[in-house]
């Protein structure tokens, strides 16, 4: 049978591709919308998740198009183990790995993360709180968060966004990563679980060490936000 | 002091139901922990992605790159 351009075929709507065996089948027959719609759904997140391994940006576009090379050559080999989109997160994970080594960040992963999870700095600053024998409201909050105002709003401003990326860039390395998949990509714990290789307890700490990282990152933000 | 070390676990529904009960106990009487539990999911929410779509450069070169190895 002749090969005919696919555009001239009856194509399924973009949604029912989905993350699954259709989309490997026309990944494999050739479907180049489907590879286009793969493409447009993930390349954003790849290039945010390749900035957790590599700090320039153009390398980061490199090791992305790596991954699609990668997706490529290995959709014929992929045996639906895990999701599609956590296949195509670990080519990225595994590309960026090897540059970052060559950009001289070579601390084993599994020291990175015991280091992390040692660090128990706590989500709020101690002294925001009454002291436990203190004889009201022991361990109550001394310094309340401030309301943030109009918090819609002003977290949807660029500035804002940009200040939630550089503190995010400012994270440990394993936080950094956790949080960039689960909160910038927006992946379920479990695929963040399954592609980092991390317990579901460990990743939920690193969670949450990132999350009031940022949160507090913010609040300086928030408070100088309201003053102007 | 403990119960913002449970926003997360609390947000991700890792509670167990006992513990669920308290904390939402607490955050009843607890205006603060509420202003603080918003602001960790105001956070969360302006973290995601709003970026999309793809330079049409890219797109090209990936789609050429599709076709090419379909032929070899």
């Amino acid at each position: 049978m002749q090969a005919r351009s696919r555009r001239d075929g009856p194509s399924p709507s973009p949604a029912s591709y989905d993350d699954g065996p259709r989309l490997v089948e026309a990944l494999r027959r050739g479907d180049e919308d489907a590879f286009a719609w793969l493409v447009c759904r993930h390349h954003q997140a790849l290039l945010r998740y390749a900035g957790v391994f590599v700090r320039d940006s153009a390398v980061a576009e490199e090791v992305v198009q790596e991954t699609w090379l990668g997706v490529i050559r290995g959709i014929g080999s992929f045996e639906g183990r895990s999701s599609v989109k956590t296949w195509i997160f670990n080519i990225l994970a595994n590309r960026a790995r090897t540059r970052g080594v060559r950009e001289a960040r070579s601390v084993p992963f599994s020291a990175l993360l015991a280091r992390e999870l040692e660090d128990d700095e706590p989500a709020v600053p101690a002294d925001r709180f009454r002291p436990a024998d203190a004889p009201q409201w022991p361990g109550g909050w001394a310094v309340p968060p401030q309301a943030w105002n109009a918090p819609e709003a002003a977290l949807l401003a660029s500035e804002t966004r940009r200040l939630i990326t550089d503190a995010i860039a400012a994270l440990p390395p394993v936080q950094r990563e956790v949080i960039t998949l689960r909160d910038v990509v927006g992946m379920d714990a479990e695929e963040v679980c399954r592609l980092m290789e991390l317990t579901d307890g460990n990743q939920r700490v690193l969670l949450h060490r990132a999350r009031s990282r940022v949160r507090r990152a913010l609040e300086v933000h928030m408070a100088v936000e309201e003053v102007a | 002091m403990e119960v913002v070390e449970l926003m997360t676990d609390y947000i991700e529904g890792a509670l167990a139901p006992s513990e669920r009960e308290r904390f939402e106990v607490h955050l009843s009487l607890c205006p603060p922990c509420r202003d603080y539990l918003d602001q960790i999911r105001a956070t969360i929410g302006a973290a995601r992605i709003t970026e999309d779509g793809v330079p049409p450069s890219v797109m090209d070169e990936l789609l050429h790159a599709f076709r090419d190895f379909r032929r070899d």
